[in-house]
């Protein structure tokens, strides 16, 4: 079985040697595996890049893909800048608060979902776009929120 | 005028996501058989006889700019495409990677003949996963294939932040640090990544390579208006009828996009706005969408032709509730290398809380013009003047609107308007600001 290390160091290879690129997907490979980037996640990444913490902390804090505090199995993600604010996404954020009884932000008291609002997914003109598990559903009103919850594996 | 289908040809009857079926219409075929038996100094001659305007924002000609390449460096070359696709109201880097990425890889082998590159990377947003995960594919597909001659093509994902679409922030993410613009001079062509000559394009530029180089310059400039030939896909969303991705010839009349290809404003509603090109440039009112969309035309106007991606806003939209959530959006974004962008963007939102919420005077609204002229030309990348632009165009167009809210101490549209308690990111998770 190949080790995160390994796994690192042929995602290095990809890059001119001493460059740091590898930055990115190892974090996020880190992610994978931990479920977020935790003070262990982070080491892990560092001794594998061969730099230190602070500078992968650093790199991970700037993004906002990255979750440098636990969050759900499942994410569910709403776009609601302007063309889908225009066609109604606030709608569609209240329905997912409702159908998950919690607040935009917020990770259900199971630790199984994490809704949260983010800015514009890239599909402005399918409004609303929410991204279920970092899959895009478009197209999405509000009475659809109920069955995507549902949807969602156990 | 209809569709007319360059970047997008071929994909009403083909899957070319497949190599095989890329091929069966002329791909890999004789474009880049001509591109390859040129030299670099041909090749880029031919793209600048075509006039391929970047279709990133910027329209600075593609050809041109891989003539600045510094060619006799002894650094290796770099060819980077741009699929960091973030700004509001743009998805038609997110169509061409997903339906046609043979054409973009195709096009890449040709701009890396040009500045004699054997290394590209393609920075694509890490939120496009489904994307990545074709492109990966097609590019490992067309690797086997053998179709690379020498070539590498590394899909390198982001991780979330719209400023790493500003070119010089994209290297440093590719570098693996904090997407930060750097200073310039010295520019990419002469110092990009890993401080080597580098040439950056957006998607759609370069998946236009291979049918200039197919039909040659002349023929290609044969289509769109003789300052910018050629065709764009045009992103449209908001309050249309079918709203969705139209590949035109430029210099198409906006309205002729609006009203016939995106069936005019939906539920019967009246045209406020357009903001033509991504949230970042300046809106235009009703009276002023007979405008040809291209680059000077609207350029000439006042605006700018942009990311090609039209937000069409109906009467039913509080301006200032528009340019409190655009405004959140750029602030949200500010890198944080300049205190102007910083520091002005977030001032520009609480002034605009205060006119939205009814607390402001009419002096506050000559301050939201003047911390806006502080950020102006005083930063180091374009997002500052992203924030400022469109919020400026409110204003000013709509300053009747502005000066309601003062007056009436409170939003006319009263619990009305389409953004009516639009919740924005940045509203939700206040602390992870704290820890950048
Ligand atoms: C804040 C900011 C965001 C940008 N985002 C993008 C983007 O997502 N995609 C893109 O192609 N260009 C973007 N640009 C423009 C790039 O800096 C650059 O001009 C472009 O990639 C060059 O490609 P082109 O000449 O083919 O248009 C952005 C610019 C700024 C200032
Ligand atoms: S203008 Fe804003 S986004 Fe651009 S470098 Fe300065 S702080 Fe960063
Ligand atoms: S505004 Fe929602 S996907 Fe672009």
């Amino acid at each position: 079985m190949t080790t995160f290390f390994d796994e690192v160091q042929e995602i290095r290879k990809r890059y001119p040697a001493g460059a740091r690129s590898a930055t990115l997907p190892a974090l996020r490979l880190a992610q994978e595996k931990h479920g977020w980037l935790s003070r262990e996640a982070i080491e892990e990444t560092a001794d594998a890049l061969e730099v230190t913490p602070a500078f992968c902390y650093s790199v991970a804090s700037f993004y906002d893909m990255f979750h440098l505090e636990p969050v759900g199995r499942h994410t569910i993600e709403i776009c609601t800048n302007l063309p889908c604010a225009l066609c109604g996404a606030q709608k569609v954020v209240e329905a997912f608060e409702s159908a998950l009884g919690i607040s935009a932000g917020e990770t259900t008291a199971d630790g199984e979902v994490t809704l949260r609002a983010v800015e514009c997914l890239g599909g402005c003109g399918y409004a609303t776009v929410v991204a279920v598990d970092h899959r895009y559903r478009q197209n999405v009103k509000a009475e659809d929120a109920a069955e995507i919850v549902e949807g969602l594996d156990a | 005028m209809p569709e007319q289908k360059v970047l997008l040809a071929g994909t009403d009857k083909h899957d070319l996501t497949k190599l095989a079926e890329y091929q069966a219409i002329g791909g890999y075929g004789k474009g880049l058989e001509r591109a390859r038996a040129m030299t670099s100094e041909e090749l880029i001659d031919e793209l600048q006889r075509a006039t391929l305007r970047g279709r990133g924002g910027a329209g600075f000609p593609m050809g041109r700019k891989a003539s600045l390449i510094d060619r006799k460096s002894s650094k290796p070359k770099y060819l980077v495409v741009n699929a960091d696709e973030s700004e509001p109201g743009a998805f038609k880097d997110r169509q061409v990677m997903a339906e046609v990425p043979h054409r973009l890889i195709e096009g890449c082998l040709i701009a890396a003949h040009a500045i004699e590159s054997t290394s590209v990377f393609i920075y694509i947003r890490g939120e496009y996963l489904t994307e990545y995960e074709i492109l990966q594919g097609a590019v490992d597909e067309a690797r086997a294939a053998g179709l690379f001659g020498g070539v590498e093509i590394t899909v390198h994902r982001g991780a979330g932040a719209y400023i790493c679409g500003e070119e010089t922030a994209l290297l440093e993410s590719l570098e693996g640090k904090r997407g930060q613009p750097r200073p310039r001079p010295p520019f990419p062509p002469i110092q990009g990544l890993y401080y080597a000559p580098t040439q950056i394009n957006n998607v759609c530029t370069i998946a236009t390579v291979p049918t200039i180089l197919t039909i040659g310059a002349e023929e290609f400039a044969k289509t769109g208006v003789p300052s910018s030939p050629g065709t764009a896909i045009f992103s449209i969303s908001g309050n249309v009828v079918r709203p969705g991705n139209y590949e035109l010839p430029l210099g198409t009349p906006m309205r002729e996009l609006i009203y016939e290809h995106a069936g005019g404003i939906a539920n019967g509603r009246e045209l406020k706005a357009v903001i033509p090109g991504g949230s970042s440039v300046p809106a235009l009112t009703p009276d002023q969408i007979d405008v040809p969309l291209d680059y000077d035309s609207l350029g000439a106007i006042g605006t700018f032709f942009g990311a090609a991606s039209l937000i069409v806003v109906d009467d039913r939209c509080c301006m200032v509730q528009l340019a409190l959530r655009s405004t959140k959006f750029y602030a949200h974004e500010s890198c944080g290398k300049c205190t102007p962008c910083r520091v002005g963007t977030r001032w520009m939102v609480q002034i605009l809380e205060s006119i939205e919420n009814g607390t402001a005077t009419r002096a506050d609204l000559d301050l939201l013009d003047s911390v806006g002229d502080n950020i102006l030309g005083k930063v180091l990348c374009a997002l500052g003047e992203f924030a400022v632009y469109p919020v400026a165009s409110y204003l000013h167009k709509w300053r009747d609107e502005f000066v309601a809210h003062v007056e009436q101490g409170g939003c006319p549209f009263h619990g009305s308007s389409s953004l009516e308690g639009i919740l924005a990111p940045s509203d939700q998770h206040a602390h992870a600001e704290v820890l950048v």
